[in-house]
């Protein structure tokens, strides 16, 4: 089995060696929806890692006579547990596939030492990834080849939560049933970033995609704090119906020593828009790609990578289904029971009450 | 709220004292009126007459809105508007929308109901025989001729039994002409507002679908692929590639036209083929304006063969520096599929599904009349027009009537009939006929006259306009809305000094501008400028090749300029009402085509 898998080269029967997460990643990728781009170091690493280092033995050792009631118990030797994965040797042929594939990861952006996430995506085929969401580890902004090797492991040893544990203990689950695979994913360095509704939130049109973008990070943008500056693109015209640029007085910026921060912007920066023309059109085509694929509105986060060539800069952070209008349910033209094939009727009332006097707005 | 100077407040420009001369009686405002006139809201139109009217031109325009009027009124009933009535003051054209009375909308509903219904069930043929209609009409008026009268009738005249001769025909024949037109404009109106009626209805449902969806999206669903509009450019780019092809291309690098033709021939075979090769393209395609077609003063391509010309020149040059100059149809038809595919998709329903299709459906039968009867009836026709009457001049000149043959076009329509009755009951005689006195004074006044009135800047409306402007025609055609005539009130200029108009044709560009006031100009712009003009016509299609935007004083979202503008995909801010006056040849500026926007930047 491959120990690496990039994303763009994911393709369905991976999934049991990938995991969730992993799999997801890829197959946004594939659909045309640009993740920060990465790799997977998939399950036959750590199947091999913890075969080498005899673990089963020694997990088998540790658990033995675990009564999942005593707590203090339970985290004296999942901890045990934990550390003994954190600082086992990796075959070494492994571990310089992943050095390899983070150089190339770096290599891709002219950048040494490439911010990454290190995110845990575990597979297993009785208890679903979901129900230990958050249980399993995440690091962020890890930079280094060596540091990443240290996140890998870590990941693989937050299989052994103290929750997780308990469950399969309590289900009778092997412990050998549950894989690790880790997602290693370039750090999201944005220019600007926000979100993106296809369709309009004003009057729930289809035909457009609503943006509301910021400079920097986007946490000023989806927490409300920021006024950000809004476009409106034509969906399928991909025409930009609409622009605000808003006085965005403050911004989420990276700092030297990788945490975010919120700084004042100053006046020239604060009125200038955040995206250029390219860039808004960009969005809404993947704003459009992302509810293609997922067959509903959407609601997205997006950001423009710095450190990514024009044209590949736009990211897909998130995606969801939009809910206000998709709850309202579809607003249609034709009301029920009326016939649509009487053109002459619909001529007349055209000409008597004229649509056509209306501003794009409906105003 | 308010308004605009009332008819009965314009004063008259000085130097042009007794202009009202020019034109009808029954056209020009009177004292009798006044009060219905200072209650009436009357708008310019500067889309089909933007400088002051000739005086003989001034009847196309007449007969014109007289058909459009009719249509409306007498033969479809259309259930809100009836006609237009217009005024010309200071030599331009005002118009005001007649509406229907309330109380008749429903009855008349039900008529139109059952006649326009008509049309529509029975659309493409009924457009088949109108093609056939409109060139048998061309046929008619290319076969008027007008002769000088002979000295002696042939001996065929008297020995036929005919019974009448060559004066008589001349007065008939005039009378010919002026029923052609009356004809060709009640030809014209025939389809038209009816293919505006069923554009807007898959307009409406579009709009109230997608609020947010653009009129440009909607025209474009609609728009057809291959378009006689456009065929005289299609003929250009032809030529040049025939040029190209058969290596006969230096013959171009001649100045003029005779030079050029004179190496085309000396080339034999491949030159003779070239020069057929137009002659054939000529007729009819180059019956083509540089303006609106409605003055007799616009140049015409096939009486100004410099014009075509210089544009294939100028398309020899692209296709030597590797350009690909064709229109890409199968692209520019796949495009239109997946808009429309698009749309379709994001539709609530399967009902919304069907009555898009058969709305759209609809649209696209009618919409051929829309954009081709304009090549047909303005620059074909008229250009026949144009040119009998110039032969009529030629015969006044002749008898010493008229200094230039073209001089006719000031002499009014009833006053050609009176002028003729002199001249033949004087060749009758024969004796002195008084039009050699009478007329080129008379004509040289008017001459003095119409200068003073074309350097009068006429006010965009007059009189009070609507609270909310509902007349379908009035905002298709003339592109007149509630916001354009707020804008007008407003001087033009917004809060933050940009100028306000219709969003044409989407996208921004920036650049330089280059201001230019008719088709003489259009030498002047240069590559990558932002023409700004009056309006543009259709024949002006080969500089759009070569511009970064336009920018008019006047137009709608359906006027012929508009469009060109679309089908080349630049952006286009139209019916701005002041950027002629506002922008300077050289300043920069940016035009945002999406928002109807221009901001000078210098």
């Amino acid at each position: 089995m491959t120990t690496i898998s990039w994303f763009e080269s994911y393709w369905a029967g991976m999934k049991s060696e990938v995991g969730g997460k992993a799999a997801s990643l890829g197959e946004m990728t594939g659909a045309g929806l640009p993740v920060p781009p990465g790799f997977a170091v998939t399950t036959s690493a750590y199947r091999r890692a913890r075969d080498e280092s005899d673990l089963d033995a020694h997990i088998a050792r540790l658990l033995h006579g675990l009564d999942i009631t005593d707590t203090d118990m339970v985290s004296e030797r999942c901890a045990k547990i934990r550390q003994h994965i954190a600082t086992m040797p990796i075959p070494e042929g492994i571990e310089l596939q992943i050095r390899g594939a983070y150089l190339e990861l770096g290599a891709r952006f002219g950048m040494k030492d490439v911010p990454v996430a290190v995110r845990s995506s575990a597979t297993s085929e009785d208890s679903p990834d979901a129900s230990f969401a958050g249980e399993h580890d995440t690091y962020l902004w890890v930079r280094g080849a060596e540091d990443v090797i240290d996140a890998v492991r870590r990941c693989w040893a937050s299989l052994f939560t103290d929750r997780a544990t308990c469950y399969r203990v309590e289900m009778g689950y092997e412990h050998r049933s549950v894989e690790m695979c880790v997602v290693i994913q370039k750090m999201v360095h944005p220019k600007a970033a926000g979100v993106a509704f296809t369709l309009d939130p004003t009057n729930g049109d289809r035909s457009q995609v609503a943006i509301d973008a910021a400079w920097g990070f986007g946490e000023g943008v989806v927490a409300g704090e920021v006024t950000p500056d809004n476009y409106r693109v034509d969906k399928v015209m991909l025409d930009i119906t609409k622009r605000i640029v808003s006085d965005k007085t403050h911004e989420y910026v990276l700092t030297d020593h990788d945490t975010v921060e919120r700084v004042e912007t100053t006046p020239e920066r604060a009125s200038a828009p955040c995206l250029t023309d390219n860039e808004i059109k960009a969005i809404a085509r993947l704003a459009k790609t992302a509810e293609r694929h997922y067959g509903c509105p959407q609601d997205i986060e997006w950001a423009v990578d710095v450190d990514l060539p024009e044209g590949d800069n736009i990211i897909l952070l998130q995606s969801r289904p939009e809910t206000v209008w998709s709850k309202k349910g579809p607003t249609t033209v034709v009301q029920p029971g009326q016939k649509t094939g009487d053109f002459m009727s619909s001529i007349v009332s055209t000409l008597m009450s004229p649509l056509y006097t209306k501003g794009p707005d409906g105003s | 709220m308010a308004g605009f100077p009332l008819p009965s407040e314009i004063t008259t420009p000085p130097g042009a004292e007794g202009w009202q001369e020019l034109y009808s009686y029954s056209s020009t405002c009177s004292p009798a009126r006044a009060a219905y006139e200072d209650s009436m809201f009357w708008f310019q139109d500067g889309v089909h007459w933007p400088k002051a009217l000739l005086p003989w031109d001034a009847s196309l325009m007449e007969v014109a809105i007289m058909a459009l009027s009719q249509y409306n009124t007498r033969h479809l009933l259309v259930p809100p508007a009836n006609g237009i009535d217009y005024r010309i003051v200071n030599g331009y054209t005002y118009l005001s929308p007649v509406p229907a009375p309330e109380a008749d909308i429903p009855a008349r509903a039900e008529q139109f109901m059952q006649r326009a219904g008509h049309y529509f069930m029975n659309w493409n043929e009924l457009y088949d025989n109108w093609l056939v209609k409109i060139r048998d009409l061309v046929k008619e008026m290319e076969g008027i001729s007008f002769d000088p009268l002979p000295d002696v009738e042939p001996l065929e005249v008297v020995t036929s039994g005919a019974g009448r001769g060559a004066g008589g025909d001349l007065q008939a024949n005039y009378l010919k002409l002026l029923t052609c037109a009356s004809t060709l404009w009640q030809y014209h109106f025939e389809f038209l507002n009816l293919g505006y009626a069923a554009y807007l209805d898959f307009f409406g449902f579009c709009k109230t679908a997608f609020p947010g969806i653009s009129d440009l999206a909607i025209a474009k669903m609609v728009a057809g692929v291959e378009v006689d509009l456009f065929r005289p450019d299609e003929e250009l780019k032809r030529l040049a590639r025939m040029a190209v092809d058969t290596g006969i291309t230096d013959a171009f690098k001649l100045g003029d036209v005779e030079g050029t033709c004179e190496a085309l021939r000396a080339k034999g075979e491949a030159g003779q083929a070239w020069i057929s090769s137009f002659q054939q393209s000529a007729e009819p395609w180059f019956n083509f304006s540089t303006g609106s077609g409605f003055s007799s003063q616009d140049k015409i391509w096939i009486e100004h063969v410099e014009i075509p010309f210089d544009f294939i020149k100028g398309y020899i040059d692209n296709l030597q520096k590797g350009d690909d100059i064709a229109r890409p149809t199968e692209a520019i038809s796949a495009e239109r599929d997946r808009i429309v595919g698009e749309y379709a998709a994001l539709l609530a329903s399967d009902e919304d599904r069907e009555a898009f299709n058969g709305k759209l459906g609809l649209a696209r039968v009618v919409f051929p009349y829309v954009e081709n009867h304009n090549f047909y009836v303005e620059h074909w026709s008229h250009s026949v027009i144009w040119r009998k009457m110039k032969d009529l001049g030629g015969i006044f000149a002749k008898e010493g009537f008229l200094e230039d043959p073209e001089d006719i076009f000031f002499m009014k329509r009833h006053e050609v009939p009176d002028a003729l009755f002199d001249l033949y009951s004087a060749w009758a005689a024969p004796a002195q006929p008084a039009g050699p006195h009478y007329w080129p004074p008379i004509i040289a006044k008017r001459k003095e006259i119409h200068a003073a009135l074309n350097a009068w800047k006429p006010t965009p409306a007059l009189g009070t306009p609507p609270e909310v402007v509902t007349e379908p025609f009035t905002i298709m055609l003339w592109g007149i809305t509630s916001d354009s005539i707020a804008s007008w009130l407003g001087g033009g200029a917004s809060d933050d000094g940009s100028l306000g108009g219709m969003a044409a044709s989407p996208g921004v560009e920036e650049g330089l501008a280059r201001v230019i006031f008719g088709p003489d100009q259009i030498n002047e712009v240069q590559e990558g400028e932002i023409l700004v003009a009056p309006l543009t016509a259709p024949s002006w299609a080969p500089i759009f090749g070569k511009i970064k935007a336009t920018v008019t004083d006047t137009g709608g979202m359906m006027s012929h300029a508009a469009i060109v503008c679309r089908e080349y995909g630049l952006p286009a801010v139209t019916g701005t009402g002041f950027a002629t006056s506002t922008i300077k040849t050289g300043q920069r500026i940016r035009v945002d085509g999406s928002n109807g926007k221009v901001t000078i930047l210098d």
